[in-house]
């Protein structure tokens, strides 16, 4: 919202500018506009290396126009800059960056400017230097007993698992996409894993497996966040000392510490997410020079980035949804600019789909291609997927299967539906409850393959023995009457007007009968789909429709879950109502009759659109799945940004090796506080901006940095935490860890900006200058302070609990809902 | 100052005969034949019951909605002269001589009737033509719908009307906000639409939606305001000051209002108590006060108690024990104790006593004078009946095996010792050594072998345990939580040491006296509380639908059925006015963006002033329709058709909105303007048609034949019934 009114603020003061002349190049030059903190020379400018650029061109005569072009920004001192800027000036050094420190640091040395510039030069190197602090310091804290515990901490034992399937090739199902597993399972192959480690139960000893690639590259990447962040926060606030500040709020956080320790996937998406809205921030800044290289560079570094966010879990939605927005502003603003010819915009609105749809769509399904290319053996999630997919996997039983092709009388059958995750129709030795409907054994459909999912087709008025040898075979012909045994119980599908249990305008549908005798509600009457009477009716490929010929509705599962008695399977019904959809429609997957001869089988292929299609239906309806069960504990997302409570990832008592995945209570509460005080100042900044009060410069600079920096940070905090509260699944801690990034970076924004208001206002006592280092300098050290006291939590400890006054964390259980 | 008497005192009465007209026949539509049918229908027997609780003054709750609605329709029972003596179990049943029915169901046919004029100022203020005013008066009174629910005893019609005179109040304060702010009629609207929202809430949560839209709306107004430098900043705080008390402070206070005026009316104990927390029964006249008077405050060693789940859930229940024994091996081949059950039993029964014993002594009685006992304190709870105490061991828990099996000590020689001493911890208390109190103290009973903590799991276990609820020891307590919890609730000092005498003694009844009383703001917290969680365990109805059936009517409720004939009632929309309304929300939409993208190439289309009329209105409007319908698809509660009619009222009103400009701005020649306005009247001719063919099953007053029916039956979705001979 903030950041929105800031560029629509800008926007305001670019149409007050005098009309800027048509040439394209310096045209664009007026929208976007540095940055500038008069009082502070010391600082150069937004960027390390363009700063020194920057300064190198300007010719010594023009300075004087530079420092008349410091008023406040949103009056032109931009304008006055940027238009002085070299073509080159401002974003080049910053692909190097990217492209590696050691390179930037080969391509600073070649800069043949050297001696005049000598103190610029120390600038520049001193603020490398920081960088290169930042940075290891992050992979210090992250790689440091990276090896301990050496047993399964955790979701290790989903995600590990997960890994080993990539490795040994078995099919799975899971609710995230693919992505975060599969560079899982790629750094335990690297690494030498084998796959063999069977990821039992958290608390299994690793033994002689290798697990530390795994770790590794969840540390490795997890240790990148600190950077991200820095330099993210660096360009928004163009202020070291909030970058710092960020940095530091990051590498000392215990909870973003343990949770990159491990083999986890929110790792991977957080660095995702970062990456994201770094390029993001670095393509906004590079606006003045559009369709040059580097903007080309950042623009599709987002979309990749985007990519890998959506690919690892789907609340990487958050951050697309977040760049939307912004691109969706940026367009908007463009869309205004009347110097720009529509043609333009159209280049602008094209170059945005092509990058950041087009290409991460493109990287996303190609995460899916390589995921069902590797996955190619039958394991444990065939189940889960139609039966045409299944066939594309080696082990499965429809793989080059062979089996009768035509439906005859008396086969052993498994009937599927052809929904998406709805499974098998299935049936087992319970009844309906006292209450609903009649008491009579239940029907269900079931996901995974069982006996009770066994039918065998009889004729509906006969109850001779169709296998009998003495009798010719007869098929089953579109359009037949016949009566569906349920193998194990012998009992007939049956229906009649009592309700369903949960879809109450539908009946209900149940198993009747004793040994195959029923009554006249068994007769169903069978039909393929789109086909002539009298056809007859082929194993996977013909969609039937089963009619019950009593009541004439058709058998459907709803897909809903039934309660605990129907023991979380789904819900099957007989609807009145004839609507063709695919919960009414079902194929034939298994075919057993000795009689028949077996043929092989081309299934029918499903093409990669189909596939992908597929797996997303049943990724969803998996995460719909994840519902809290009753009186089961969960975590509430208010308790979040308090850090009530944390996640217990290894050891309970007091001789175990205890991890306890908590933030540092100190940065947590630091950052709630500064959300608050965040909205006061925005709102008062805003109110004041709004009545027209004049500010000085200064003042308008750093408020400008406080909406529109601040806002951009605080959008994300937003969207990557509110729409937990919409959502119905279980909720963990670790789901708040990525808003908690950005919360991070809003209290960095906030408390230099701050110090720098108060230090302003207090100019004419001569410290001063003083409050802002001072205060900076002891927010840092506090924070190190409190990670020194609570470090144990992330890096592991044994002993007694903290109730225990020996322990080493007596007096640090500020909370009693901490368990540690 | 007498120059009164100079002129000639003349009253000049404007009289829009437009709005009296409107009126005239909203109210003809509405209350034509208000009590037939004379039986209950559909969901009056829901909102009935309450009504009867609020004649006979019995405490209720109800988690759909807060008690404004309810005390609407119970005041319509009041000046009738209901008694409240009617059993409201059946939809269909007929109504006994003393149900005043016409008075019952008056309240919101008003309502309803009063929709119809309101629709057509809204409009009018929105600054379109009378002709649009009138014309979305005219579809509001023809939307059978709308006529159906206004005309039963239910509460979307008052709710619709609650929301439409908050949109007409905020805007006639609109309009005298660019005349004469700060004078008499502009506090009037401004307080109004403080008022109206309110009441909105208070009738269904759902109100919520069109308050915030509201508030929305103001602010955005406000906010202008603020950049408005023509006014002094004073003036400016006044103004902000003026729409926070009325927007902000009136609604707030109007809310507690209808409680406070619900929890005085309602003082006596009900069928609903046992959901609410002892101390919230305590304080209705008869029910728990009636046992608790008297009973003394502190809980002493040697007192006789009952202990009940602060948590409640799945259903209130009592620590309860008895003879019967854990079954030696459970189905699953897990072993138990076999010591005697320990469960939570959900009514009241001599074996919920339990006695506090201090384990240092064997008295089982009070000494005189009472040791109180206090936090921190060990104790043992002896069950009252058995007399066998209270023991949880490292065993696993019939039902959750991550937890303890708790279980009242049976010494069968073996290798178990008793554990049974527990140590008291008051969550609420105000000092380390506060003395345990009836009703008001919650307490958690840690076992000091294991320091496991005595829960309610909300496990039911099997029949071998009569299906009562399952007690369990948590091991790790994982923080505060209520299933930890317990309060006493039946309390008095135990006085027989013989277990022949002290059974004698639990079974009688408790002796009585004083009263305790909760302020009104606890009740409201916990009233309130209580309504937000609850969940009432709803499975589907036959007549549930989906958000997205709604918008092309592809569903309808049967309301009731004649007896005898196949006279019946239904809500069904009229499918002409509902279709138009989306086409017309479409139309919009895309108009709206076309705009808004020229305007932004600085191309304007329409002139200043009906480009702001045409924002206001779909923000109004629009906005209303948006608020009202798109949150349904984010809940999982169950869904009727009537939850749609709040959100259709406002696609009612920007129908004539969108219509009027299509001829103003989109016409370009008076031909065109001629022929549209004939398609216009065309299409109005329609919607007439299809109100009086479907009036049959709005007002039910016709019987038809099944054939008949089955031509009305225009969707295979709609369910009308057809009788078989």
């Amino acid at each position: 919202m903030l950041c929105a009114s800031g560029r629509l603020l800008a926007a305001q003061a670019a149409t007050t500018l005098p009309a800027p002349p048509q040439a394209p190049g310096p045209a664009l030059h007026c929208r976007r506009r540095e940055l500038h903190f008069p009082g502070y020379p010391e600082l150069p400018s937004c960027d390390p290396l363009a700063g020194r650029l920057v300064r190198q061109s300007v010719p010594l005569g023009r300075r004087a126009i530079r420092r008349r072009g410091k008023m406040p920004p949103a009056t032109g001192g931009g304008l006055a800059e940027s238009e002085l800027r070299p073509r080159r000036g401002r974003c080049g050094p910053q692909a190097s960056r990217a492209a590696g420190r050691d390179v930037a640091a080969r391509a600073a040395a070649r800069n043949p400017k050297g001696p005049a510039w000598g103190s610029r030069r120390f600038e520049t190197a001193s603020r490398w230097a920081l960088l290169a602090l930042v940075t290891l310091l992050s992979f210090a804290t992250r790689f440091h007993r990276l090896d301990e515990p050496p047993h399964i901490c955790w979701d290790e034992t989903h995600f590990g698992k997960m890994g080993s399937y990539y490795i040994n090739r078995t099919f799975f199902f899971d609710v995230h996409p693919p992505l975060g597993k599969m560079l899982i399972g790629l750094a335990g192959y690297l690494s030498g894993y084998d796959g063999t480690f069977l990821f039992q139960k958290p608390g299994d000893k690793y033994e002689h497996h290798s697990y530390m690639g795994m770790r590794g590259l969840c540390a490795f990447l997890g240790s990148w966040l600190v950077p991200f962040a820095y330099l993210t926060v660096l360009d928004l606030s163009k202020s070291l000392s909030a970058a710092l500040l960020t940095a530091a709020l990051l590498t000392f956080d215990t909870g973003c510490l343990t949770l990159s320790q491990y083999i986890l996937l929110d790792p991977i998406l957080m660095f995702f997410i970062m990456a994201a809205m770094l390029s993001m921030v670095k393509y906004n800044s590079c606006a003045d020079r559009p369709f040059s290289a580097l903007w080309w560079f950042w623009l599709s570094l987002t979309g990749v980035s985007l990519a890998g966010a959506l690919g690892v879990k789907f609340v990487g939605l958050f951050i697309i949804l977040q760049v939307g927005l912004n691109t969706i502003a940026d367009l908007w603003y463009l869309f205004g600019d009347l110097s720009l010819s529509l043609v333009t915009v159209g280049k602008h609105v094209t170059a945005r789909v092509l990058c950041l749809i087009v290409l991460p769509l493109a990287l996303y399904t190609a995460t899916f291609a390589v995921h069902f290319m590797v996955l190619s053996k039958s394991g444990p999630g065939d189940g889960f997927f139609s039966s045409a997919f299944q066939a594309r996997l080696s082990g499965n039983n429809l793989h080059n299967a062979s089996i009768p092709e035509h439906l005859a009388y008396g086969s052993e059958i498994t009937v599927k539906n052809l929904q998406m995750a709805i499974g098998y129709l299935h049936s087992h030795r319970h009844l309906y409850p006292e209450g609903i409907g009649a008491r009579q054994q239940q029907v269900t459909t079931y996901l995974h393959k069982d006996y009770n999912n066994l039918w065998i087709i009889k004729k509906h008025n006969t109850n001779s023995d169709p296998l009998d040898p003495s009798f010719p075979v007869e098929f089953v012909r579109h359009g037949d009457i016949i009566r569906l045994e349920h193998k194990e119980t012998s009992r007939n599908l049956h229906s009649h007007y009592h309700e369903a249990p949960l879809t109450r305008k539908h009946y209900q549908v149940t198993g009747y009968g004793i040994n195959g005798t029923g009554d006249s509600n068994d007769f169903w009457r069978i039909e393929v789909v789109n086909r002539k009477f009298g056809n007859r009716i082929k194993v996977l490929r013909s969609r039937i429709r089963l009619i019950h010929l009593v009541t004439g509705c058709v058998l459907g599962s709803s897909g809903k879950v039934l309660p605990r008695w129907g023991w979380e399977q789904l819900e099957v019904t007989c609807t009145p109502y004839l609507k063709e959809t695919l919960n009414s429609l079902w194929n034939v997957e298994d075919h057993i009759n000795p009689k028949l001869p077996n043929i092989s089988l081309n299934v029918l292929q499903p093409s990669f659109p189909e596939i992908l299609l597929e797996s997303h239906m049943v990724m969803i309806w998996g995460n719909n799945g994840l519902k809290p069960k009753d009186n089961e504990f969960t975590s509430k997302p208010w308790h979040w940004p308090i850090n009530y409570q944390g996640l217990r990832f290894s050891g309970v008592n007091d001789t175990d090796f205890r991890v306890y995945l908590l933030g540092n209570p100190v940065v947590w509460w630091l950052n709630l506080l500064s959300i608050v005080l965040y909205l006061l100042s925005g709102s008062i900044i805003a109110v004041a901006m709004q009545r027209g009060t004049r500010v000085p410069a200064e003042v308008a600079g750093l408020s400008q940095v406080l909406l529109r920096g601040g806002g951009q940070v605080l959008l994300g905090w937003m969207l990557h935490y509110f729409p937990f509260f919409l959502m119905g699944r279980v909720l963990y801690f670790h789901h708040y860890f990525p808003a908690m990034l950005f919360s991070s970076m809003l209290t960095g924004i906030l408390w230099d900006t701050l110090l720098r208001l108060c230090a302003w206002g207090l100019a004419s006592w001569p410290l001063a200058r003083g409050i802002h280092v001072v205060g900076i300098l002891s927010l840092l050290l506090g924070t190190a302070y409190s990670f020194y006291l609570f470090h144990p939590l992330a890096y592991g400890m044994v002993g007694p609990l903290a109730q225990d006054p020996q322990s080493p964390m007596a007096g640090l259980r500020w909370l009693d809902s901490w368990e540690f | 100052m007498w120059g009164f008497l100079k002129r000639p005192v003349v009253v000049t009465a404007d009289i829009n005969l437009h709005l009296v007209a409107l009126t005239g026949m909203g109210l003809l539509s509405r209350l034509w034949q208000l009590t037939y049918p004379r039986a209950v229908v559909f969901d009056e027997v829901y909102y009935g019951q309450y009504i009867s609780f609020y004649m006979k003054r019995i405490f209720f709750l109800d988690d759909s909605g807060p008690p404004f609605g309810h005390m609407v329709l119970a005041l319509g029972g009041y000046l009738g002269g209901f008694d409240g003596n009617f059993l409201w179990n059946r939809i269909g049943a007929e109504y006994s001589s003393n149900v005043p029915v016409w008075s019952l169901r008056l309240l919101p046919a008003l309502a309803g009737a009063l929709s119809v004029p309101m629709a057509y100022q809204i409009v009018l203020e929105l600054h379109f033509s009378h002709c649009a005013a009138v014309g979305a008066a005219l579809l509001m009174l023809i939307e059978n719908a709308l006529i159906t629910q206004s005309r039963l005893m239910l509460l979307e019609a008052v709710l619709i009307f609650f929301n439409l005179l908050a949109v007409l109040s905020y805007l006639k304060f609109f309009n005298c906000q660019k005349q004469s702010p700060f004078s008499l009629s502009w506090w009037f609207w401004l307080t109004l639409t403080g008022v109206a929202c309110s009441c909105a809430v208070g009738v269904k949560y759902m109100g919520v939606f069109t308050y915030m839209l509201m508030l929305v709306v103001a602010a955005v107004h406000a906010w202008h305001l603020i950049g408005d430098q023509t006014l002094s900043n004073v003036r400016v705080f006044c103004h902000l000051l003026a729409r926070a008390v009325a927007l902000l402070v009136i609604p707030a206070v109007l809310y507690l209002l209808f409680f406070y005026i619900h929890l005085t009316v309602l003082f006596r104990s009900g069928p609903h108590d046992q959901i609410m927390s002892s101390a919230f029964q305590a304080s209705l006249e008869g029910g728990l006060a009636r046992i608790t008077q008297g009973q003394p405050l502190e809980v002493a060693f040697g007192s006789q108690v009952t202990l009940r789940s602060v948590f409640g859930k799945p259903v209130p229940c009592w620590l309860h024990s008895h003879q019967n024994t854990y079954p030696m091996i459970y189905e699953n081949g897990r072993g138990s104790s076999h010591q005697q059950q320990v469960t939570c039993y959900p009514f009241k029964d001599v074996n919920n006593w339990w006695i506090v014993k201090d384990p240092r002594r064997h008295q089982l009685v009070v000494s005189s004078p009472p040791r109180p006992v206090r936090h921190g304190d060990m104790v043992q709870l002896v069950h009252g009946m058995t007399a066998r105490s209270l023991n949880t061991h490292d065993v696993a828990a019939p039902m959750s095996p991550h937890s303890q099996e708790v279980s009242c000590y049976v010494d069968y020689n073996i290798s178990m010792p008793a554990q049974n001493l527990w140590r008291l911890e008051i969550v609420n208390r105000r000092s380390d050594t506060e003395v345990w109190k009836t009703i008001l103290s919650e307490v958690r009973f840690v076992h000091v072998n294991t320091s496991a903590v005595l829960k309610l799991s909300g496990a039911h276990l099997p029949d071998w345990g009569f299906r009562q609820l399952e007690i369990v020891g948590e091991k790790l307590s994982r923080g505060y939580h209520d299933s930890t919890v317990w309060n006493v609730e039946e309390h008095r000092y135990g006085t027989s040491q013989e277990q022949r005498e002290r059974e004698w003694e639990l079974n009688s009844p408790v002796q009585v006296d004083a009263s305790r009383n909760l302020s009104f703001m606890a009740r409201f917290s916990e009233l309130q509380w209580r309504m937000l969680v609850l969940r009432s365990d709803d499975s589907e109805h036959k007549y549930s639908s989906s958000p997205l059936e709604w918008v092309t009517l592809d569903t309808n409720i049967a309301y009731w059925l004649h007896p005898r004939t196949s006279a019946q009632i239904h809500l069904l929309g009229n499918i002409v006015i509902w279709v138009s309304g989306s086409l017309a929300l479409a139309i919009y939409m895309l108009l709206f963006l076309w705009y808004l993208l020229r305007r932004r190439r600085n191309v304007h289309d329409l002139p200043q002033d009906a480009w702001l009329c045409w924002v206001l209105a779909g923000s109004l409007c629009a906005g209303g329709w948006a608020v009202n319908y798109l949150p349904f698809f984010l809940m999982e509660k169950t869904l009727f058709l009537y939850h749609y009619l709040p959100a259709l009222t406002f696609q009612i009103l920007l129908l004539p909105v969108v219509l009027q400009h299509i001829s103003d701005h989109l016409c370009r020649s008076q031909l065109q303007r001629s022929v549209f306005s004939a398609l216009v009247v065309a299409w109005y001719s329609s919607a007439c048609h299809v109100s009086n063919t479907l009036r049959p099953l709005t007002y039910g007053d016709k019987s038809l034949s099944p054939e008949e029916l089955k031509a009305l039956r225009w969707k295979d979705s709609w369910d009308i019934l057809i009788r078989k001979h």
